[in-house]
């Protein structure tokens, strides 16, 4: 079974250490109880996998602490990232291009 | 647990007392238009090395960069090549060399008779500080408290914080156990982490030099509309700028945070220090924006480090003069992928096929190979790029030592 990894036992969401295809079931490491979780979307290596349901404006949490906040409703099992988590700094970066991080603000002509 | 005082190897003593790991020639342009040159005449040469600075209009910041790069450690004599037009003194630059007791010359490629004179003029001078510094340095001992090493990550994916990072803390810990002085910066990548780091503050005068730091940093980016992450690191699943930060930061290992140093400015004492990199803001208001990886690795090789780790989960090729760098990734896919140029995997305890103390042992083992002599992979590949820009940074003299 594919792994991700849950640094904090604070945090409600877990790195994936490989590339999960949607509706798979994944082995959270280092989960207070062990526990294992469906995916609701495909989930590439490194990125973060929902371990609850985070309303919008509620905080996700990484490594123990906040790293920004949800900014569409998250289900356990979703991929969390630009799409529906925003910075509580940096306003660009929640525009970039999803999977490729490229951005789409920047004139070329 | 290995005795850290029985790493020992032979280093080179400076005449001011510094203990370097190399014996380098560095060759220092004082404006794009002598970049050719100075290039052309280390071409080819051995343990010489090239820097310089673009700008005709100089800045006391680059300056300062300049003279500090010319008298570290690692470096034994300089040649200093001016146009003849810009404001940035070759002279000067061999002067203040001189005074730290190291061999140094200068010259005008417009006194000289053009690019193949010059060229020609500078082979002869290196040749002549090369064999000068083999003949005079004197090889002492070292150990790991005379070592100064400096991290910086770049190209970050989410294993930069779980693998690659979390290994240069292990490996820090054990170097601030052993005297030595270790040196993180990239204070915009500690968004969000204020109270963390004012934690770590070995006492209030540092948690006092962390929060103003912090402060600034943050206020920089508001100002400057810019954050420290890029494309690459999105594609790699970090998500936003404090997920990036908290991965960056978890380099410092866990022991206390003596301080807060500039650039330029040598750690004063052992312990693990913090270099704050950012501009300060005057009368261009802030004026420049925080531009690559390079940049940041001049810092701490200004700061005195003789080796430098770059952590990089996507990968990157790059390399400095003056210091080693070692790359470290916490991706196994990418040390597979890019293996001409990874020096170290960290991925591996993301695996369980090392623990973090292995890693940070294995990564001691081979930070003291490279200080013995050994090349790291980018150094053997010849990679040396630099970046030297304008900024501000209210300092003061490096000729005054140490600040209290």
């Amino acid at each position: 079974m594919d792994t991700c990894f849950q640094i904090n036992p604070a945090d409600n969401c877990a790195v994936m250490l490989a590339d999960g295809a949607a509706k798979a079931t994944v082995q959270v490491i280092g989960a207070p109880q062990p526990l294992t979780i469906a995916l609701r979307a495909a989930i590439p290596y490194g990125h973060k996998v929902a371990l609850a349901v985070i309303a919008v404006g509620d905080a996700i949490h990484k490594y123990g602490i906040r790293i920004g906040h949800a900014t569409h409703p998250i289900a356990v099992g979703d991929w969390i990232h630009l799409h529906n988590c925003a910075s509580d700094y940096d306003e660009r970066s929640a525009s970039l291009e999803l999977t490729s991080g490229k951005p789409t603000d920047t004139v070329y002509a | 647990m290995t005795n850290l005082t029985s790493y020992q190897w032979q280093g080179y003593l400076r005449p001011d007392g510094q203990k370097g790991v190399r014996n380098l020639v560095l060759v220092i342009y004082t404006v794009e238009c002598a970049k050719h040159v100075a290039h052309a005449i280390a071409r080819d040469e051995d343990d010489t090395h090239v820097i310089g600075f673009p700008g005709c209009y100089d800045n006391q910041y680059a300056v300062r960069l300049l003279l500090s790069l010319a008298r570290h450690p690692n470096v034994g004599a300089v040649l200093a090549v001016g146009l003849g037009c810009e404001y940035t003194q070759p002279a000067k630059i061999a002067e203040v060399v001189r005074q730290s007791g190291r061999p140094a010359e200068s010259f005008y490629i417009q006194e000289n008779g053009g690019t193949l004179k010059s060229t020609a003029k500078g082979k002869a001078l290196v040749t002549q500080l090369r064999r000068q510094i083999q003949v005079e340095t004197p090889r002492v001992p070292m150990t790991l408290a005379d070592l100064t090493i400096g991290c910086e990550c770049g190209g970050s994916d989410a294993t930069s914080g779980i693998a690659g990072n979390p290994v240069v803390g292990a490996f820090y810990d054990q170097l601030v156990d052993a005297g030595g002085r270790a040196i993180f910066e990239e204070t915009v990548e500690m968004l969000g982490l204020k109270q963390i780091m004012l934690a770590r503050a070995a006492n209030g005068e540092a948690a006092q030099a962390i929060g103003a730091a912090y402060d600034k940093a943050e206020w920089y980016c508001k100002e400057v509309r810019q954050y420290s992450v890029a494309p690459g690191n999105f594609a790699g699943g970090l998500t936003t700028i404090e997920d990036k930060s908290m991965g960056a930061f978890s380099k410092s290992g866990s022991r206390p945070i003596q301080g807060v140093i500039r650039v330029t400015e040598r750690p004063p004492q052992p312990g693990l220090w913090i270099m704050d990199s950012v501009p300060d803001p005057h009368f261009m208001q802030f004026g420049y924006t925080n531009p690559n990886d390079t940049e940041g690795i001049m810092d701490l090789i200004s700061g005195g480090a003789q080796i430098i780790l770059f952590v990089t989960g996507r990968g990157s090729v790059i390399g400095a003069p003056i210091a080693p760098l070692v790359k470290i990734t916490g991706n196994s896919r990418t040390y597979q992928r890019m293996s001409d140029d990874m020096d170290f995997d960290a991925g591996r305890v993301l695996t369980g096929k090392l623990t973090l103390a292995a890693a940070g042992q294995a990564l001691l083992e081979m930070v003291v190979a490279i200080a013995a002599g050994g090349a790291s992979k980018s150094e053997a590949l010849g990679h040396r790029e630099y970046f030297i820009m304008y900024k501000h940074q209210e300092t003061p003299s490096l000729l005054d030592g140490c600040r209290a």
